[in-house]
């Protein structure tokens, strides 16, 4: 399938990207380059095959549901980029 | 001294020929006089470095002391590490300071090993030549206008350059194999779920692993004793037993079944590489071992399926990236939304963006099942191959890159060629294989220099103990890996 500069604005938005329209314009170019690569599969018969979500045939553990972290918000608002109160700050979304 | 193997090293210690401060320091000169050119190293803290020095001679005092400990080791720059800044090789994480440790951090500290940087990266470790790191590129110290390889571009150079005594790195389409074969080292990507993820920045989950960079399978074997061991913090770490990686090292090779798959000898391969990965074949016919030929018939199906899987979790990964907790966070905008895109658009670079773009596009409604659902039936195929390749032989030898080290710039507009570079990696890890290089000769470029060309070794899972020994009876018998590039005295 072909994409234009669009599709890339609509994935971009979709993956939270800003990109400008020449932008747009260069990154169509490598995309579609590799989503020729990416082609190749098509033409493999792959009917019937179970896909393979792991290498390993292990099953996810389960745990106690019993309190294993302690708080450390402190320490952890200590790195973000504003923080007001124990409160992480972002724009204004409710009106 | 320098060129001295962490065995060596550490029987100084042990014997107190020398303290770990005094070879603590030994390397931070180096790395004083070296690092700004070859910017192997993003950030070095010598407060940290050195009090963990100290406390690595009062263990060694008290008789407290094991095989790594009071060794500087560098760390890649994607582990997590406490009070240190960390940055994954983007400018998202430029201020980032590790509120915690990542699991390998705890375990080279708990042995007493010294930290003694942390390595530059390709950025969120998607590349194969070093540059996209946001700090910059990394010198190859054999030819200085070529590039290490990458993901692990930092860590393989530190080591080439003997700005340390070994280093880590992490593997996921071969980003610890291919920079250890562009710059004449020993590296080992070990069996998916060995080594733990947690405190790793995630790239690709279900492919990511760390490993060993080093001189020599001996020393990776010691370091494979410290990092590796189940892990309750990472959900697809394996609940095994602890493993000797030396208990093998001195196995006589006779008799060992060597696959050689005629797909990683057809076109693509450059004729010196050949050459070299043909002469150390011959070696091993020396040492006893028996070759098998063998086919992995879905191996150009590798780099297409990577290059969904990998994008696909990827942008999932890097989606925790919002300017909101931690990171980058542009300095205008406007709404919530516009925080978000900017932010992003801002801290990530090229690559790092192409790839989210093409997981966000494998993933997007309607295209799910043509392309990551494809991508993970091809996956089964691609390890039914090997499953079927050792019902025939022990192990899997040939080349680990198609080329030797290409100059910086050469495929940096070119992502396609790019990609190509992990034709004969990327298949370990969708498999979830351990897979390692080690050096095997040199080729030489046109213009005169000495190029480092690895030997791939792929064995069957949990089967490191006897790769290992592969490569250390080969180490036993060839002095590659004790070769120095020049200018680095």
């Amino acid at each position: 399938m072909s994409l234009n500069s669009a599709d890339i604005k609509r994935i971009a938005h979709l993956a939270r990207i800003e990109v400008s329209d020449t932008e747009a314009e260069a990154t169509l170019t490598k995309l579609t380059g590799i989503l020729g690569l990416i082609e190749q599969m098509q033409a493999v018969d792959t009917k019937g095959i179970i896909p393979m979500s792991h290498s390993q045939d292990v099953t996810q553990r389960l745990r106690e549901d019993v309190v294993t972290e302690t708080n450390q918000r402190e320490l952890f608002q200590s790195i973000a980029p504003a923080v007001e109160g124990g409160l992480y700050l972002v724009p204004k979304v409710i009106e | 001294m320098i060129n001295k193997s962490l065995k060596q090293l550490g029987a100084m210690l042990q014997g107190k020929e020398i303290s770990s401060v005094e070879l603590t320091q030994e390397f931070l000169k180096r790395i004083d006089r070296l690092n700004p050119e070859i910017n192997a190293f993003i950030t070095l803290d010598k407060d940290k470095t050195l009090a963990q020095a100290k406390h690595a001679d009062s263990l060694l005092a008290a008789g407290k002391g094991t095989a790594l400990t009071g060794l500087p080791i560098g760390q890649k720059d994607i582990f997590v590490a406490k009070g240190w800044r960390t940055t994954c090789g983007s400018k998202m994480l430029e201020t980032f300071i590790g509120p915690y440790d990542a699991d390998i951090i705890e375990r080279f500290d708990g042995v007493g090993a010294v930290n003694l940087g942390k390595t530059n990266m390709d950025e969120f470790a998607m590349g194969s030549s070093n540059e996209t790191s946001y700090f910059g590129k990394v010198q190859n110290p054999w030819d200085r206008s070529r590039v290490p390889g990458g993901s692990s571009g930092g860590s393989a150079a530190a080591v080439a350059a003997r700005l340390c005594a070994a280093a880590t790195g992490t593997d996921t389409g071969g980003s610890i194999r291919q920079p250890a074969s562009l710059c004449g080292l020993s590296g080992l990507k070990p069996t998916y779920g060995l080594a733990s993820r947690f405190g790793m920045i995630a790239f690709a989950s279900s492919l990511d692993q760390s490993g060993p960079m080093a001189k020599s399978c001996e020393d990776m074997a010691l370091m494979m004793n410290v990092l590796t061991g189940f892990d309750k913090r990472d959900s697809t770490s394996l609940n095994r037993e602890k493993e000797d990686y030396t208990r093998d090292l001195s196995k006589p090779l006779a008799g060992l079944k060597v696959g050689l798959p005629k797909e990683y000898f057809a076109e693509g391969l450059g004729a010196d590489v050949a050459k070299v990965v043909h002469e150390a074949i011959a070696e091993y016919k020396k040492l006893g071992a028996e070759m098998v030929d063998i086919s992995l018939p879905n191996t150009q199906l590798s780099i297409p399926v990577y290059y969904v899987l990998a994008p696909a979790e990827a942008s999932s990964n890097l989606s925790r990236f919002d300017g909101v907790r931690y990171g980058h966070r542009a300095k205008e905008y406007g709404d919530l939304m516009d925080m978000y895109c900017k932010s992003r658009a801002e801290g990530f670079g090229a690559e790092v963006k192409r790839r989210i773009l093409i997981g966000t596009y494998v993933l997007s409604a309607g295209y799910y099942d043509a392309y990551y659902l494809k991508a993970q039936q091809i996956r089964r195929l691609i390890a039914q191959d090997f499953e079927n390749a050792f019902k025939q032989c022990d192990i899997i030898m040939g080349p680990t890159a198609p080329s030797t080290a290409f100059k910086a710039g050469e495929k940096a507009d070119d992502p396609v060629a790019m990609y190509l570079q992990d034709i004969y990696t990327i298949a370990v890890n969708l498999a979830g294989l351990p897979g390692m290089s080690i050096p095997a000769g040199f080729a030489p470029s046109e213009d005169g220099k000495r190029l480092p060309v690895g030997l791939q070794i792929i064995g069957n899972y949990f089967d490191e103990a006897r790769m290992l020994n592969a490569g250390h009876a080969y180490q036993q018998v060839t002095d590659w890996h004790t070769q120095m590039p020049e200018g680095i005295e």
